[in-house]
């Protein structure tokens, strides 16, 4: 079933859509190009990625290994965000990027040009905490307090798609908007491991600040 | 990880060509498995291509009454979209079966279907094994097995793949779509995109290395109950021991396909066609050539079990 170069640059501009100065460049061209410049040994590539974190315009020089958790914590010293596992199966890492919640351990800085990340700095203060932060507090919802700030963000992210009728593996019917429930907080939350085990107040405030009775 | 050079592709085709003219380059989408096996240096990219911005990211009707996917489509975006939930809820199923509410928001539809294997082995550098380095040898089949796969291994290899979606996207004869550097495009039917190991576990897909997938597309709905069953060892992110796939028809007909018992997803025209007679008929067929070791032995029991729980299911 293979289809024809001719099928293919059809659907190619149709696919490329905006980017119509690339799709302009056709494939031949471009497989005759020569590879991008290589850096020599010893020498580590670099980039320069231009976001707002919190609110905040910021530009970093960056090894472009740099994921967004080290970029955060040790480039811009913004350490509530925490490095757990770094492998994406504990959640202790999690900030929203474009207001989705996601594993900022496994994605690179260089990948966010002009995202707009939000981590527990950018979510409230001491003196001006959100909703759920003051849930937390008032529910006892953490023990050593390390998975907190993911726990946070998660749940910020986690209710927005509540809101926005994402479904879950719990929910029973998918054509009806999820109902709020702790069931459904559970489940949207098992991405975040809390070793202390304060699960049962996490889902306590989390449902406080939703209006789940639990 | 090792250090790399990174572009953002402009183009699908021009995502290829790069990748061809570079030996050590490879694409990047989400990340949530390449990053995670890069800092591992499982692989060890000299240059990343990151398809990020093409425009892949739509789910469309097709003009056959079915829809294509695009490559770039998140997980999360795929189990909520209407038509999905309507029309292919055993995609939506096995989609919110997996992963967490964290990497749905990032993996994509291609990505899910090249994630490679979590058997542990592949992921122990200081231990043998043939998948991450040709020729070193299976630690897994004299090792801790309970996880791998029962059936479609080989002497070389007992991986399973991990994917929930792709189970589901067998059991609906979903095909990919591909564009290669020099502009051809190919459908992949789904049955045939998997590879089983043989002697060469390291090569995972059907797909050349210049090879881009840029949509899945799947076939007008299927008629009857769709279930997805993943059975694992705790409720909510962990991976399958054993997952089913079915399509069930009220005469008691249909299409199954199973997950985590081998190394892509597992289902037979012998099962499909004895379904109606029940989980024990259809699981004979699907694990005919069965080789299981003794840890994942109970995989083949766990398997007819799932499927009657499904066929109830469906009956309920």
């Amino acid at each position: 079933m293979d289809g024809s170069e001719l099928s293919l640059s059809r659907r190619d501009l149709l696919i490329a859509g905006a980017a119509s100065a690339a799709a302009a460049a056709g494939p031949a061209e471009a497989a005759t190009r020569p590879p991008a410049p290589r850096p020599q040994a010893g020498d580590v590539p670099r980039s320069r990625v231009s976001l707002e974190v919190n609110g905040t315009a910021r530009s970093l020089e960056i090894d472009n290994r740099t994921t967004l958790l080290d970029a955060l914590r040790e480039h811009l010293h913004l350490t509530g965000t925490k490095k757990g596992c770094d492998h994406g199966q504990c959640g202790a890492c999690t900030v929203l990027v474009n207001g989705e919640r996601i594993n900022a351990c496994l994605t690179l800085l260089l990948m966010h040009e002009g995202a707009k990340v939000t981590t527990i700095e950018g979510l409230g203060t001491p003196a001006r905490m959100h909703p759920l932060q003051a849930a937390f507090v008032k529910h006892d919802g953490y023990q050593c307090g390390y998975c907190t700030p993911g726990q946070i963000c998660s749940a910020v992210g986690a209710l927005d798609e509540l809101r926005r009728g994402v479904p879950s593996h719990v929910t029973t019917d998918l054509g009806a908007p999820p109902p709020l429930s702790a069931e459904e907080l559970r489940e949207r939350m098992s991405g975040n491991l809390c070793r202390c085990g304060a699960y049962s107040n996490i889902v306590d405030a989390v449902s406080e600040v939703e209006g789940i009775r639990t | 990880m090792k250090p790399f050079s990174y572009e953002r592709a402009l183009s699908p085709a021009e995502a290829a060509a790069s990748v061809a003219r570079d030996p050590g380059a490879k694409f990047i989408a989400g990340g949530t498995n390449l990053l995670d096996l890069m800092k591992l240096q499982i692989e060890a990219p000299a240059h990343l291509v990151d398809v990020n911005g093409l425009a892949l990211d739509k789910i469309e009707a097709t003009p056959d009454g079915g829809l294509r996917i695009g490559a770039l489509v998140r997980n999360t975006a795929l189990a909520a979209d209407e038509r999905v939930r309507r029309d292919y809820a055993v995609l939506a199923r096995a989609l919110l079966a997996g992963a967490s509410g964290q990497l749905r928001n990032k993996a994509t539809t291609a990505g899910n279907l090249l994630q490679r294997t979590r058997c542990p082995y592949f992921y122990d550098t200081d231990q043998p094994c043939n998948k991450r380095q040709p020729g070193s040898g299976c630690s897994a089949i004299d090792g801790f097995s309970r996880q791998l796969a029962v059936v479609g291994g080989s002497q070389a290899c007992i991986a399973t793949h991990p994917s929930d979606m792709a189970v589901a996207m067998r059991v609906l004869d979903a095909n990919v779509e591909t564009v290669r550097s020099d502009g051809r495009t190919r459908v992949i039917a789904i049955a045939d995109f998997h590879r089983l190991p043989g002697d060469t576990p390291h090569i995972d897909t059907a797909l050349a290395r210049d090879e881009l997938i840029t949509a899945v597309t799947l076939p007008r709905p299927p008629a009857g109950t769709h279930i997805y069953r993943k059975v694992r060892d705790r409720s909510s992110y962990a991976f399958a021991l054993v997952s089913v796939a079915a399509i069930v028809q009220r005469d008691g007909t249909g299409r199954v396909a199973l997950g985590g018992v081998a190394p892509k997803p597992w289902r037979d025209p012998a099962a499909d066609a004895a379904l109606r007679e029940g989980a024990k008929a259809a699981t004979t067929h699907l694990m005919a050539q069965a080789r299981p070791t003794h840890d994942n032995a109970f995989k083949v029991a766990l398997a007819e079990r799932t499927i009657a729980a499904a066929l109830a299911q469906a009956r309920s």
